[in-house]
């Protein structure tokens, strides 16, 4: 994913020197890159939720994402209705999707060995994947959007008013998620089920549900930032992989396990990727995102605020 | 039954033993030594770090401070598996047997540590099972065993590697009167012939019987040492887990 | 069971005669990636250390050998060995890094996929190499340079280096490391407990297990002529090396070559049936449909569970 990738076009005075030109270039990146960064944010909150809740690891998570792409695609070919409204629709489908494979397949391997709830979430992943490559083909698609081309000047900036939108969306999304979580009867059972399953059940919660809420909650975090960013970034099912592996890298920067650590993180990575591909070229950018999660996973895997997954 | 004087170098030295964990001082100060042969037996309440001793010598933490010398060479620094080639080996207080192996191919894992080959491995292993009296369920899958044949198994795995000294914790924790009398028995005989004992156990009666020694810890550091019925009756031992009032109201 | 094993080699050793050509690279097709599996049997069958990288083993092996062949005029058959030390470098230092800084299960996994992303993006970066448009090698027909006119020669050097990868991995599993392996497996620390230096041996799985993946390179190399960055360093073929084994019966002898079985003729059904026409992909699904069946059902492959029916029904 590259969200400095199409090119910011920045327009200095003659006038000025290069310095000027560097400057406003960094600005732009780091803006571009911290409404950007929502979309991230989303994607990170939603991976580290299933597993703050049931240690389960969603390698199918870009997947579901990709999933949440094309629905907004089909949600705006066929039946005409913008992603920046059909994203409801799109997160509403996933959480479906997410409750359902909760059920049926995850909740059998939560007391599993590790090895089994990777492997099952892998094929659940090439599942995905391959049938959105049987159902859409393999090109790159988009979505268009009348806020495609809509651009607002801050100075020497500019704002796209679709970012905007979408990190507007995403922030809106994640509050609500924290309300649901400290405010709703079952978001504060999803966080004692977190924090201590046998004391959870102890008290009459009903894992099942929560699990399966949690999941689904998850799953509809990111097929509505599939959905945000389907106008934004051409998508294919391909992508399914690198997908996951930038929401892997958010959380594991972040801490697997925190909210406020996937969140901020995604914000982080986000800036961080904008500003690298001022740099660097698209393809050295993927080199950097996995070479750093290389090294996160050397030094810091447990992240900035999270415990460990054992 | 008291040792006496160590005359021969002792199996093993404890020097100011210290581990912290954040502020709490997990072990502080530790000193004892065993003679070889010798049953010592390590208690004291919940929480007093008991089992963190146990890591430490076996080379499962790494100490903050002090020494420890087993047969008269340091264990500073050394990994786990080192250190039971060295003759140290232990058990764990929550079993933990290879569940899709059978007893004798767990008891086997235990014996390569002496004898690479196979064969050899498992015919010691063999022996082994029978000591402890697993022999009916040599073929048997050890996840099918009931806590009582998971501790002798457990036991046999650590004996499978030819130990100078045992260390055990907890054997007999959740095992009922019959079973606990029967690995009484077992760790007796095992110490008869010729391994040194260093056991954790809340069993007081069960300590008391068996060992030749004890050190009484609490707080993660030593209040008491010596013959059982010394320690019994020493005032500290006993406010220790019983705490102060009732020290004050029976005096 | 013994003798059924050698009744099945005859019959692969006298099959060629009586098989079209097609039928052949069928063979091929079942061999090598039985063979593959195999090679990751070693670490993520026994040893338990799952890898979803293996396939940068196979691309470092395949575009050693293939670039020392047309540079240094170096025959594949020395170049296969030395794709294979090379693969085995990198081996050692994903194990080095991952059993130093103690990864286990999902951090382990992610570990692999990264180094193996990483050598993807090099080699597609690497206009030596032919970068993004891919390495090609010219066919000659010869034999002293890996190459052969005739398919039934592939099929018999797949075949050998499946019984190859096989007598190994038998091999280990009646010793020591075989058995240090499977303890591994099921409770590291307790054979710390016991006396066992785990690091040691996982790292030795994991020097056998990419050492014989790389030179399973050079056969890809040298049997499909071309070498695309994403096809062999890619996920789908680190997918298709692990499938067979975990379907066939992971830290099993024959597990792989059951599981290469099943599955080749599956994707090679599927690629008929539904390769023309966009239907690339649904050979995958039903490797994910597979892969979660499995894991349901028969966690430890089919293998095992064949091996208790035979058992049940020959104790009548």
């Amino acid at each position: 994913m590259a969200p400095g990738g199409r090119g910011p076009e920045v327009r200095v005075p003659a006038s000025q020197g290069v310095s000027r030109l560097d400057a406003a270039l960094i600005a732009q990146s780091l803006l571009s890159g911290l409404l950007f960064g929502g979309v991230y944010s989303l994607m990170a909150v939603g991976l580290t939720l299933i597993f703050g809740v049931m240690r389960v690891v969603n390698f199918a998570h870009g997947d579901m994402m990709v999933w949440g792409m094309y629905l907004a695609w089909l949600l705006a070919t066929r039946a005409g209705i913008d992603p920046y409204v059909g994203f409801v629709g799109c997160a509403a489908a996933l959480f479906g999707l997410g409750y359902l494979i909760q059920r049926a397949l995850v909740d059998r391997v939560v007391e599993a060995p590790h090895e089994m709830q990777i492997l099952l979430m892998l094929g659940v992943a090439l599942v995905l994947e391959n049938s959105a490559l049987v159902a859409f083909g393999p090109d790159p698609q988009r979505v268009r959007s009348p806020l495609r081309a809509a651009t607002v000047w801050l100075g020497p900036v500019f704002v796209d008013v679709a970012r905007l939108v979408t990190f507007v969306l995403a922030m809106l999304l994640t509050l609500a998620l924290y309300l649901f979580l400290t405010r709703t009867d079952l978001g504060r059972t999803m966080r004692a089920a977190a924090d201590n399953l046998y004391g959870a059940r102890v008290i009459g919660a009903d894992v099942g549900r929560v699990y399966a809420v949690a999941f689904g909650i998850g799953a509809a975090c990111v097929g509505a930032a599939g959905a945000l960013v389907s106008p934004i970034l051409p998508f294919q099912p391909a992508g399914g992989l690198g997908l996951s592996v930038a929401s892997f890298n958010i959380v594991i920067i972040g801490g697997m396990g925190s909210l406020p650590g996937a969140f901020l993180g995604g914000l982080l990575v986000s800036v961080a990727e904008s500003l690298g591909a001022v740099f660097l070229s698209p393809s050295m950018k993927e080199l950097v995102s996995f070479s750093l999660l290389i090294v996160i996973l050397l030094f810091r895997p447990a992240g900035l605020f999270g415990r460990a997954a054992t | 039954m008291s040792a006496g004087p160590l005359l021969a170098t002792p199996v093993l030295e404890v020097r100011e033993l210290g581990k912290r964990f954040g502020g709490l001082h997990a072990v502080r100060g530790l000193s004892f030594d065993m003679a070889p042969g010798e049953v010592l037996g390590l208690i004291g309440p919940n929480g007093a770090g008991k089992t963190t001793v146990f890591n430490l010598l076996s080379g499962f933490l790494a100490q903050d401070t002090g020494e420890v010398r087993f047969e008269g060479r340091s264990l500073t620094g050394l990994k786990p598996h080192a250190i039971c080639r060295m003759g140290l080996a232990r058990t764990f207080q929550i079993v933990r047997p290879f569940p899709h192996l059978t007893v004798l191919e767990n008891v086997r894992v235990g014996a390569l540590v002496r004898q690479p080959r196979m064969a050899d491995a498992a015919g010691r292993a063999r022996a082994v099972i029978e000591q402890v009296g697993l022999g009916a369920k040599a073929g048997h899958p050890a996840a099918g065993l009931t806590l009582a044949e998971r501790k002798r198994l457990e036991l046999a795995r650590a004996l499978a590697t030819k130990p100078t000294l045992l260390l055990l914790d907890e054997v007999m924790a959740g095992l009922n009167p019959t079973e606990i009398q029967a690995i009484l028995a077992l760790v007796r005989s095992i110490n008869e012939a010729g391994v040194s004992i260093l056991l954790i156990e809340h069993n007081m009666r069960a300590v008391m019987t068996l060992s030749h020694r004890i050190v009484v810890l609490s707080f993660g550091e030593k209040i008491a040492e010596g013959a059982p019925a010394a320690v019994a009756s020493d005032p500290r031992v006993v406010e220790a887990y019983l705490g102060e009032a009732y020290v004050a109201a029976t005096n | 069971m013994r003798w059924l094993a050698l009744v099945a080699l005859v019959v692969l050793l006298a099959l060629p005669a009586w098989l079209n050509s097609y039928a052949i690279t069928v063979f091929i097709f079942i061999f090598f990636y039985a063979f593959l599996g195999q090679a990751w049997n070693i670490v993520g069958g026994y040893a338990g250390q799952l890898s979803a990288g293996h396939a940068a083993f196979v691309g470092i092996g395949a575009y050693a050998s293939a670039v020392l062949s047309a540079q240094a005029g170096l025959t594949p058959w020395l170049g296969m060995l030395v794709g294979g030390v090379l693969s085995a470098g990198l081996g050692t230092l994903v194990g080095y890094l991952g059993f130093r800084f103690g990864l286990r299960g999902f951090y382990f996994v992610l570990l692999t996929v990264a180094f193996a992303e990483v050598c993807r993006i090099v080699a597609l970066n690497t206009d030596a190499v032919g970068g993004a448009l891919g390495y090609y090698i010219t066919f000659t027909g010869n034999p002293r340079q890996f190459q052969f006119q005739d398919n039934r020669a592939y099929y018999y050097i797949a075949l050998g280096l499946m019984l190859v990868a096989t007598a190994v991995v038998a091999a280990i599993e009646r010793r020591r490391f075989g058995a240090y392996l499977i303890a591994i497996r099921e409770d590291e620390q307790a054979c710390e407990a016991l006396g066992v230096n785990t690091f040691r041996y996982k790292m030795l799985a994991m020097v056998v297990s990419s050492f014989l993946t790389g030179v399973g390179g050079t056969f890809y190399a040298f049997y499909l002529f071309s070498l695309q960055p994403n096809s062999v360093f890619g996920i789908p073929l680190s997918v298709e090396i692990v499938i067979r084994p975990i379907v066939g019966g992971a830290g099993t002898v024959l597990g792989p070559i059951l599981g290469s079985f099943i599955l080749s003729p599956l994707a090679e059904a599927s690629r008929v049936y539904f390769g023309q026409g966009g239907w690339a992909g649904a050979h995958l699904v039903a490797y994910g449909l597979l892969l979660i069946a499995v894991v349901l059902f028969l966690p430890q492959g089919a293998y095992p569970a064949l091996r208790r029916l035979w058992l049940r029904t020959a104790a009548r």
